[in-house]
Order: structure tokens, then C-alpha cells, then sequence
């Protein structure tokens, strides 16, 4: 037996959302639609939680400064705190690695020649706190509790240019996969896409939303996400507003499933799908692609 | 019009600054000051004496003032980042929503109601020219009305 991929989750990281949890207003008019539209999901990932989650997202100026600038990270830590972004931390548990793993992965992804960055010192924020708590709910007991399964963080920047291609992202995520079939045991593993959709947080262009582009994304990456892996960073940025370029990293998780493998394979069941505007300044996403039986 | 640099295919979109290379070198100072406000007595620190605490980093005097007068637009063209800036915002009490707001010159109240009734409009700003030169305060209007029934 090895350890294999079971499904991809995708979703927007807003914190906001973060903010709404843990303040307890998830039950206002504002939060009500948004809440629901993940109600389904967390029934199946209730049913359905993995041995571990490989977990793509970004840092937004938390643990990386302008001092290093990794493109792709991978925390390899026995566990990883949860950051003080500015308004004090999150009141969630710190995140648990899976240190054997992650260095598994990180070992057979190099050997396929993505030069990734190894941390062992990571403190998490939004960007993989917002996700668990969306999916999960807010475990028992805040801080002291703990999330139901281990974590691995994976970091991209998508911060200062020049950040990595769609179709670097989308083969980087083919090379995850097949390191994760090569780990020798039996795991079920999870790979979430997080960030998006569109959105722009900066300049008199701030507010920015196009629900097509979004929609026609989340099209592209259920049935041809070899295509969505050519769209420029421009184009991006044109059309998703510039912080949409957070987008790239939904493909590093489509590319982790099996009809991208090597040896093919049908394509992915759809699970959930939800789209919703606004969380704040940002148009949410949502998708749950499990693979076939 | 300005012409498009080369390399930067991004040059030619309204309203919006492309955090690269270029801006990064240009803003490395406050935006490493923006990352010291994420401990606690940092902020109360720099709360409590602003300016003594911005003299400590080697920023310029345009990039102190700007924080000083919290003008995330001006911050943003001497080298800021938004998620940098926005321990700034944290340090103030402020949300994601109220410091993007802030930018568009748009009333708290009036940013919030065209997020809530589907956000600015993609249509009318995508190109500079687009935006008669470069006037955010009509491509603002324009977009306003488009986004609103």
C-alpha cells in the first residue's frame, strides 16, 4: 500500500471569514449565504476526513518578508503556531505537520527537478487557518484543541513579482502526486487549492469582481484544466483584479489528481460547487473534486 | 498616455500597481517596517510616538509622511505592499475592507453597498485609456453607476 490522493479541495482564504468565525457573527444577514454555501461540505469532509491534508496557499507577508522570497515553500515541522498578522493570533489551534511526509514530498519533488524551499520554522496565517475553519469548523476547546487530521503547508508566492506560471504551478502539482504514490504507507490524502477568486485589494481599481471570469475558471478546472494552465499573469490581473493571481495555486492541486497522472485516468467527481459575492472585498470560490470510485 | 515599459504587460491596466522587483527595492524599508507592527509592543510603540518610532527605519521622508497622513494610495506608489500596509491598518483597528476602501476614494458606506451589490465591474477597467487618461475619480463615478441598479 502507499499513500494516495483521495480528493482536491478549493476554496477562497478571505480573512474576513476568519474574523466572522471567531467573533461568532456567522449568523448575520452579511455571513448568512456564505456559511450555507459550505454547509454541505463540511457534512462530507465530516465523513470523509483524510489522514493528512497538503494544503497550498500563500503567505500574505507573515512568515516571509522581504528578507526571503521562496516560490514554493514546504514546512516540514512537527507543528506550525498560528500567526499574529496584526490583529492578534486567530484563536485556533496550532497546526500539526507530518514531518515524514512532507519530507517525503520534498525529497521526490526536487528529484523531479522544482527547486522547493524547506522550512522548518513556519508560523500560518489566514491563508491556512481560514480554510481549515471553513471546512471544519472551529475545533472545541480554541487554542488548546486541535484540527481533526495533520497539515502539510505549502507556501507560494504570489506576493512580489515575478510569481510562478499556471502551467509551472499545474505540473508542479503532477510531481506532487506522484511523490505522494510513492510514500509507503497507506494514507489518505487530501490537496487544497486556496485563495481567489476575484479580487483586488489595492489602488483607485480596488473592488474589483468579475463573476464570469470565475465561473468560467471554476469550469476550466473541473473539465480542462490544461487550458487554464496557459492564461497569463496579466491576463489575471486584468480580469481577476490583482490579487485573482491567487488563483495559480488552485492549479497545483488540479495537477495532484489522477486524469492529470501519467497514466491517465477518468475525470473527477464534483462533490460541491459554490460561488459567492462578497466576503468583504473578495468573490469566494468553492470546489470539491473527489476522485472517481 | 504613458507607454507601456517593457516587461511589464501589466503597465497598462487603471488604478492598480504591480508590486514587482522594482517596487519592492523602492518600498524594502517600510514595508520591513510595516512587518515589525505584527508584535504587540511594536504597535503599542509606534502608537504611542509615531514619528520617533518611523525615524528608527531608513525609509524616505515622503514614504514617513505617508504613513503618518495614512494615505495607502501614496504609500503604495513609494514601494508598499498591501499585505505589508495592512499591519498598519491592524495596528489601527482597521479591516481589509475599510484600508481597499480607502483607496478608491469612495465614502466607508458607499465602498461597502457596491462590494454588496457585486463588487466593481471589470468592464470600463481593464486598460488605461479606458479611464480617460488616467482619472480615477470618473472611471470611479463610471464604475459606481455601472455596478449599482
Amino acid at each position: 500500500m502507499s499513500a494516495h490522493v483521495t480528493a482536491t479541495v478549493y476554496t477562497s482564504h478571505v480573512p474576513a471569514i476568519g474574523a466572522a468565525i471567531d467573533l461568532g457573527r456567522t449568523d448575520e444577514d452579511y455571513w448568512v449565504p456564505l456559511f450555507e454555501g459550505y454547509e454541505a461540505s463540511r457534512a462530507w469532509m465530516a465523513d470523509n476526513t483524510p489522514d493528512v491534508i497538503f494544503l497550498v496557499y500563500n503567505d500574505h507577508a507573515t512568515a516571509f518578508s522581504l528578507d526571503f522570497i521562496p516560490t514554493f515553500a514546504i514546512g516540514t515541522a512537527a507543528r506550525f503556531p498560528v500567526a499574529d498578522e496584526g490583529w492578534g493570533p486567530r484563536p485556533v489551534p496550532d497546526v500539526v505537520g507530518h514531518p515524514e511526509l512532507a519530507s517525503h514530498i520534498a525529497q521526490e519533488v526536487i528529484l523531479q527537478d522544482f527547486d522547493l524551499t524547506i522550512v522548518n520554522k513556519l508560523a500560518v496565517d489566514h491563508g491556512l487557518t481560514v480554510p481549515l475553519s471553513l471546512l471544519f469548523g472551529q475545533p472545541d476547546g480554541g487554542p488548546a484543541g486541535r484540527w481533526p487530521c495533520p497539515v502539510i503547508p505549502f507556501a507560494v508566492n504570489v506576493v512580489q513579482y515575478p510569481v510562478p506560471s499556471g502551467r509551472r504551478c499545474l505540473a508542479l502539482g503532477q510531481a506532487i502526486r506522484r511523490a505522494i504514490d510513492s510514500y509507503p504507507e497507506d494514507l489518505n490524502v487530501q490537496v487544497w487549492g486556496t485563495g481567489g477568486m476575484s479580487h483586488q485589494l489595492q489602488g483607485p481599481r480596488a473592488g474589483l469582481i468579475n463573476s464570469e471570469f470565475d465561473n468560467a475558471f471554476l469550469d476550466g478546472l473541473i473539465a480542462a484544466p490544461r487550458h487554464l494552465a496557459d492564461i497569463p499573469h496579466v491576463e489575471y490581473i486584468r480580469e481577476a483584479g490583482s490579487e485573482g493571481i491567487e488563483l495559480v495555486m488552485w492549479l497545483i492541486a488540479r495537477g495532484a489528481m489522477s486524469d492529470l497522472s501519467d497514466g491517465g485516468g477518468s475525470a473527477p467527481e464534483v462533490r460541491h460547487r459554490f460561488y459567492h459575492v462578497p466576503a468583504s472585498n473578495t468573490a469566494v470560490g468553492h470546489l470539491v473534486l473527489e476522485e472517481p470510485a | 498616455m504613458a507607454e507601456k515599459p517593457a516587461g511589464k504587460p501589466y503597465a497598462d491596466i487603471p488604478g492598480t500597481t504591480i508590486f514587482d522587483a522594482d517596487q519592492s527595492r523602492m518600498g524594502y524599508h517600510l514595508n520591513q517596517f510595516c512587518m515589525s507592527l505584527m508584535q504587540a509592543e511594536n504597535r503599542e510603540r509606534f502608537l504611542a510616538d509615531e514619528r520617533a518610532y518611523l525615524d528608527e527605519w531608513d525609509m524616505s521622508k515622503e514614504q514617513k509622511q505617508a504613513v503618518l497622513d495614512r494615505d495607502m494610495n501614496r504609500m503604495i506608489s513609494l514601494g508598499g505592499n498591501i499585505y505589508f500596509l495592512a499591519k498598519i491598518g491592524a495596528t489601527d483597528g482597521k479591516s481589509f475592507q475599510q484600508m481597499a476602501g480607502s483607496m478608491t476614494g469612495m465614502p466607508e458606506d458607499d465602498y461597502r453597498a457596491m462590494m454588496v451589490a457585486g463588487g466593481r465591474s471589470p468592464d470600463g477597467n481593464r486598460y488605461l485609456h479606458e479611464w480617460d487618461g488616467g482619472n480615477h475619480k470618473e472611471a470611479d463615478e463610471q464604475s459606481d453607476t455601472e455596478t449599482r441598479p
